[in-house]
């Protein structure tokens, strides 16, 4: 293994450039964030202006609403630095593929995740949930997408180099995401009826530490297949 | 041992092996599933509860039980292809998709049949269909990547890794689904219970799952074969085969 | 049991028979494909091989 100054450095490298082309590229960071408000009105706009109603299903809509904006982020993740070259560069580098992607993904969640995450208590206010609930949401969704960061990941390592991959993506990613949904939902729903969230909470800690340890490892072969061949 | 597995990775013995293995297989399963039938239709007598309505088992658990099997057998091939790069465990993998997506659907059916005398309705959102259609959408999404691929190689080494992927996520799902549905549990939900378990009502289970196995063995064997075929460069071979 | 006893299934007919002999068709129609699929792979890797 290389020297772990070596690697951070790199790792620290490829945050900041992630962060950089973020800058430069801002409509790639807020498109996500725009349609995570869109998919959230259409609920509404589909059954009842009613917030007493709304509230019964906010949970889920809020979930259901980050996941599709996340995946929608995720299918983009790679595909400039792989058809620019970059992650070729990055295969043969000699430094550890799993730890750049890492990088690269924990970045890509700051850029797009992250935003979510925060807009999440006035999505929330605006499907009737009440602000006793909100600490719970955005825990929640903090864990859940970042979980589905690198499940996601994986999934765009694998279609990178698909034409027309995003459905293709999202028929693999969101099968594997279900369980986080479960949980992600029923904890808001057990705050919401005043009884602790604790136990689905957990479970969503669980699984983030399962898919962050293994995670970067499917991605990095995944990677290795899509650009060496 | 090893020289034995060796041999079997040379594309010409393994399909001989597989010729003279399936018309035992096969004929194996044709007997096992017809017996299976007489006693699961005729000989094992009406569950108190649903009457003759529960006979449906007999072909809903045997389906549901062989679409797990056939997944993890399907990402086990997958995995050694992948870590010793053996072609012929990624043609064993792209085999049972197919045949693990058919028995999946076959379970979502006759337990979406089954559920119509009992819950009166076509669907329930039950622990064991919610689990078997997520399992469905895992098949599908396998079957999609393995097809966006031209170059064969790298569609066996991507689908092998979301098998991977796939397999471990299985336990994961099936607790999460199981979870839900006891949440919101109204008393008219239950799940697909196999009935009250007497002896007689449980053999022809047994035997038809047997049936089930030896009729997948049979399968796997067939469709191993044409696999081979069409990855096969050099076909000198081909004279001997009938 | 009688034969009309037998085909009725106590009434759950209607259920019973679609369940098993959709169940027949699929493992039939997996059975005829594969064979289908082994004879297609063999008649073309036989002509790649420049035989007749």
């Amino acid at each position: 293994m290389s020297e772990p100054a070596g690697l951070i450095g790199a790792m620290r490298l490829v945050v900041r450039r992630e962060l950089t082309l973020a800058w430069r590229r801002w409509d790639e960071v807020t498109q996500p964030l725009i349609f995570y408000l869109v998919v959230t009105t259409l609920f509404p706009l589909a059954t009842t202006p009613e917030l007493a109603v709304l509230r019964t299903v906010g949970g889920g809509v809020v979930w259901v609403a980050a996941l599709l904006s996340s995946l929608l982020a995720l299918e983009s993740v790679f595909r400039s630095d792989v058809e620019d070259g970059t992650m070729e560069q990055w295969v043969l580098s000699g430094q550890p593929l799993a730890w750049l992607l890492l990088a690269k993904v924990v970045a890509h969640w700051v850029m797009t995740g992250l935003p979510l995450v925060l807009v999440s208590p006035a999505v929330a206010a605006a499907l009737g949930l009440p602000g006793s609930v909100w600490p719970v949401i955005v825990t929640s969704l903090a864990l859940g997408t970042a979980t589905l960061s690198v499940l996601g990941g994986i999934g765009a390592a694998l279609t990178v180099g698909v034409r027309r991959g995003s459905v293709l993506l999202s028929l693999l990613v969101l099968p594997l995401a279900m369980p986080l949904l479960v949980f992600g939902a029923r904890s808001v729903e057990q705050s919401l009826a005043g009884q602790s969230a604790a136990g689905p909470l957990q479970l969503l800690a669980a699984m983030f530490f399962l898919a962050w340890s293994l995670g970067p490892l499917a991605m990095s072969a995944a990677m290795r297949i899509s650009v060496e061949g | 041992m090893w020289t034995w597995i060796h041999k079997l990775g040379s594309p010409p013995h393994a399909f001989r092996i597989l010729e003279r293995l399936a018309p035992w297989l096969g004929w194996a399963a044709l007997i096992v599933i017809l017996e299976g039938a007489y006693w699961g239709l005729v000989r094992a007598p009406a569950d108190y509860q649903q009457g003759e309505g529960f006979r449906i088992l007999y072909v809903h658990a045997p389906a549901a039980w062989m679409s797990l099997f056939v997944y993890v057998l399907m990402a086990l091939a997958a995995a050694v292809g992948l870590i010793w790069r053996i072609k012929l465990a990624h043609a064993a993998a792209a085999a049972c998709a197919p045949v693990g997506a058919s028995f999946t659907f076959l379970a979502l059916a006759t337990g979406s049949i089954w559920g119509k005398p009992m819950w009166g309705t076509w669907w329930v959102w039950d622990a064991r269909l919610t689990s078997e259609l997520i399992l469905l959408f895992l098949y599908l999404g396998y079957m999609a990547l393995r097809s966006s691929f031209d170059d064969r190689d790298r569609a066996d080494r991507a689908s092998a890794v979301l098998a991977i992927v796939g397999v471990i996520n299985v336990p994961i799902i099936h607790y999460s689904v199981e979870w839900w549905t006891t949440l919101h549990q109204p008393a008219s939900v239950t799940r697909l219970a196999k009935p009250a378990i007497a002896l007689p009502m449980l053999v022809p289970l047994f035997i038809m799952l047997a049936g089930y196995q030896l009729y997948f063995g049979w399968l796997l064997c067939r469709r191993l074969q044409g696999e081979i075929l069409r990855r096969e460069r050099s076909a000198g071979w081909l004279k001997e085969i009938g | 049991m009688d034969i009309g006893e037998f085909l009725a299934m106590g009434g759950y007919a209607r259920y019973v028979w679609p369940a098993w002999g959709l169940s027949a068709a699929v493992l039939v129609w997996n059975a005829w494909s594969a064979l289908r699929l082994r004879r297609e792979a063999l008649a073309a890797a036989r002509r790649r091989a420049g035989q007749p």
